[in-house]
């Protein structure tokens, strides 16, 4: 959740947010926080255990305490689909998380570095953009044996080319500025010139990129989960609920495959929307307008 | 000359950078003295900021010495001490004032950070530090606490003087640092430029383009051509009775009263 309230803090600018975010960037927004809201604060909203069964209603049609009626093993589809809430969403949000740390650390020594390293942080880099996540998480899976953590931690270590990618090249620019060089000049150490200066410079770039990636990492970590690798039964997850589902849509009860699968679509399309508008219009030398620097010398 | 008397507090020799096969400095040799004002003038890609990165540090020399305070700085430096060691005799402000401080960072806090950096002044008399170098560079407590976006060009670059002056630097090398003002502001910048070497008695290497702002600052004058010096002097005789003919076509190409672009004369005729 924080990669959400930091998506918005970004939005919080002199021109307003809605001016830059525009309409459709808004309900995205929306959306996000309506569902991390409804994930944190889902178990109030249903007294119905999301993993009792009672095959007695298996399939059953909406009823009262029971709005969106049960699953194959007669347990409560809306309670389910909040508590699936929580996985779906702190699921991908680890593996933005550990994949973007992992990725700026690589990409910021590389660029700072340069040289010999660079050019063997690049190579590694390629070989492992020719493995697909999906693939390389299934495998780990197969031989760690299923679970939420093999699968994070797998797609995690996937994403990180395309986050390294992005901020070398981005890092690089920024660092033939001559703001940057100014320091090198004062004789300041590259570590606080880059925790300091550089990397807070490149946050514009690498929280609209984050959203598009927490949109990605959702898919993937939806299609692992539907394979039976990710989230284990019973435990509710949007992607297992829809592998789950599907004995259901042939016998003609498709509610919890299409429940589950429309949550994911409407996050994937807002997150995706949200991360395009905050990484378009965004003029890399605008001040990022987080915090206002205190005034020194004031007294 | 006093400043042959003198023992220089920057001297380059035989100095040379190659990139690849391009050759952009070529046995570039000079000094400078306390609180001299040495100028090199040339076109562009005459080398002179090449020239200029060298002494700082932020290019690497392919053959010759770099002397500054006493010091050989030809190698890159091998501690953290050292490294700011060379921050503390040797400075530069650069030609773009847009791209020269953290969009993200106050002045206020960007000179702070020097003096961090440098010194080991308490919070409070760090303070007061800041103010002095806003005032000798002629900045408001209001300048030093808006963001650089706040300010105008003039502005910041007097901030990245004052930045550059926190470490109380021997020597400040001026890379084109007036060539993006407008006039009025160029004025107001070396200005205060004079006033400062008046005040703490710093060196400059100014590097330019710009004859009549040399005139204006320079003592003596390099003038560099194709990575090579052509011509050097007293400032007023190179520029009033210059030698070498590209330091008269150099001069020629400054617009004064009188001068008429050949443009508008072949189109006469």
């Amino acid at each position: 959740m924080t990669v959400v309230s930091a998506t918005l803090r970004a939005g919080r600018g002199g021109r307003g947010e809605r001016g830059r975010l525009g309409a459709l960037g808004m309900a995205a927004a929306g959306v996000i926080v309506l569902a991390v809201v409804l994930a944190a604060v889902g178990p109030i909203l249903t007294t119905a255990d999301p993993n009792a069964s009672d095959i007695t209603h298996a399939y059953g049609a909406p009823a009262a305490g029971h709005p969106l009626g049960f699953d194959g093993q007669g347990r409560d589809l809306l309670s389910r689909l909040l508590t699936g809430a929580r996985t779906s969403l702190l699921g991908p949000l680890w593996i933005v998380t550990l994949s973007m740390a992992a990725g700026i650390a690589v990409a910021i020594t590389a660029a700072w570095v340069g040289g010999w390293l660079d050019s063997v942080v690049s190579a590694v880099l390629e070989v492992m953009f020719a493995f697909p996540g999906v693939l390389l998480a299934m495998l780990v899976a197969a031989v760690f044996g299923p679970g939420l953590n093999a699968a994070v931690l797998a797609l995690a270590v996937a994403y990180i080319p395309y986050i390294a990618r992005l901020v070398r090249s981005a890092a690089l620019a920024e660092r033939r500025k001559p703001y940057i060089q100014a320091l090198e000049v004062q004789g300041a150490s590259a570590l606080s010139i880059c925790v300091r200066h550089l990397v807070p410079n490149l946050l514009p770039i690498i929280a609209a990129q984050a959203t598009l990636f927490f949109s990605y990492a959702m898919v993937d970590l939806a299609i692992v989960s539907f394979f039976g690798l990710g989230v284990q039964p019973p435990d509710a997850d949007w992607g297992t609920m829809v592998g789950g589902g599907q004995s259901g849509v042939l016998q003609g009860y498709p509610a919890e495959s299409l429940l589950a699968g429309g949550c994911i679509v409407v996050l994937v399309v807002a997150f995706n929307l949200l991360g395009e508008r905050l990484s378009e219009g965004r003029p890399t030398s605008r001040p990022w307008p987080w915090r206002r620097t205190r005034a020194v010398g004031a007294a | 000359m006093a400043e042959q008397i003198k023992e220089p507090i920057l001297e380059l020799a035989g100095l040379r950078k190659t990139f690849g096969e391009a050759v952009a400095v070529d046995d570039v040799s000079l000094t400078l003295p306390p609180a001299g004002a040495v100028a090199i003038v040339g076109e562009s890609g005459s080398g002179k900021t090449t020239v200029a990165r060298m002494i700082v540090g932020l290019e690497r020399p392919t053959a010759g010495r770099i002397t500054a305070c006493g010091r050989d700085r030809s190698a890159p430096p091998r501690s953290a001490r050292e490294r700011r060691r060379r921050g503390g005799e040797v400075q530069i402000v650069f030609q773009d004032p847009y791209s020269s401080l953290d969009p993200r960072q106050s002045p206020g806090a960007a000179v702070e950070e020097i003096l961090r950096l440098h010194t080991s002044l308490s919070a409070p008399r760090r303070r007061e530090r800041v103010a002095e170098l806003a005032d000798l560079v002629g900045l408001s407590d209001r300048h030093m606490a808006a963001l650089p976006s706040a300010l105008s060009g003039g502005q910041r670059q007097r901030v990245a003087i004052a930045r550059a002056l926190a470490a109380e630097p021997r020597i400040l090398i001026l890379d084109e640092s007036v060539a993006a003002l407008d006039v009025s502001i160029q004025a107001q910048v070396l200005n205060v430029l004079a006033d400062v070497r008046e005040r703490t008695g710093v060196a400059y290497l100014f590097i330019s383009h710009d004859l009549a702002v040399v005139r204006q600052i320079a003592d003596d004058i390099v003038v560099m051509r194709h990575g090579s010096i052509v011509e050097r002097g007293p400032a007023a005789r190179v520029l009033d009775e210059p030698g070498h003919p590209y330091t008269r076509l150099l001069r020629a190409s400054v617009p004064r009263p009188g001068w008429r672009p050949t443009r508008k004369e072949q189109e006469k005729a």
